[in-house]
């Protein structure tokens, strides 16, 4: 999916609001979001997910081609986690594809706490999952 | 930044009414929620790509206990951001072959569906709290 098969999608949810106007807030939302990460802002998007800007220090790379050592520069990255919502969303998906017809349900494996198998809800879930 | 944020500044930017701004905001979220769900691919030019991709299942270790234990298949989504976007958060303008670098990162993506070591599993402590 692309921006503009996006903007088509939301203007059939809303066909009160004429596309031009969708196509423009949309726009707008992206925007938003870039001036708020350039401005070393946090970006928390409850059931989506997080968006933060991570500093990477200067360090000494190398030029895959001749070995030869490359400064670089102290930098900005990104980093996005999914939220808790979408990440089982994503995964409950799966679940159903793998199972066949059978509706999965919301935590899977959770209930046989004896078996040593994490899913990703358990994982996430974090009081008593391990990290590994 | 959280989502009233992003509503009060497109309210601000474009100049309709609040109560369409906030509409428009929860389904932009509701939209790409779903086609991440359907596990398809986002490309939002000069913001960047979500991906939905398949980990195989994969013998972790509980780094207290020392005891291993299988992390099941599961699905994870990833963020690339664009060339544009990572100019930004640097204070640069985006190089000039910014469309070819993330054409050509993406083609990457693509022959690198299963491998497990370079996106994380589950997240950090920043993770969206509820």
């Amino acid at each position: 999916m692309t921006k503009s098969q996006l903007i088509d999608c939301i203007a059939a949810k809303a066909p009160h609001i004429p596309p031009r106007r969708i196509e423009a807030l949309v726009n707008a939302v992206f925007d938003q979001m870039t001036q708020a990460l350039k401005e070393g802002e946090r970006i928390e998007l409850r059931g989506f997910g997080c968006f933060g800007v991570k500093s990477r220090p200067a360090r000494l790379g190398r030029n895959p081609k001749t070995g030869e050592p490359v400064p670089l520069p102290a930098r900005r990255a990104l980093s996005f986690a999914a939220g808790k919502e979408l990440r089982e969303r994503i995964n409950r998906a799966c679940l159903a594809l793998d199972s066949g017809s059978e509706a999965p349900s919301r935590r899977p494996l959770m209930a046989d706490r004896s078996t040593p198998v994490l899913t990703s809800s358990s994982i996430t879930a974090g009081e008593e999952a391990p990290r590994i | 930044m959280t989502k009233a944020d992003i509503i009060e500044g497109v309210y601000e930017k474009v100049g309709f009414s609040k109560k369409e701004s906030a509409e428009i905001v929860e389904l932009v979220f509701d939209t790409l929620k779903e086609t991440l769900e359907r596990g398809d691919k986002i490309k939002i030019s000069g913001f960047g790509n979500f991906q939905v991709r398949q980990k195989k299942a994969r013998v972790g270790r509980n780094p207290q206990t020392g005891k291993e234990i299988e992390i099941s298949a599961r699905r994870v989504l990833t963020f690339r951001p664009s060339q544009v976007l990572k100019s930004a958060l640097n204070g640069e303008a985006p190089p000039e072959n910014h469309a070819e670098i993330d054409a050509r990162e993406e083609e990457a993506d693509e022959h690198d569906e299963f491998d497990e070591s370079d996106e994380q599993d589950f997240v950090e402590e920043e993770d969206g709290k509820p």
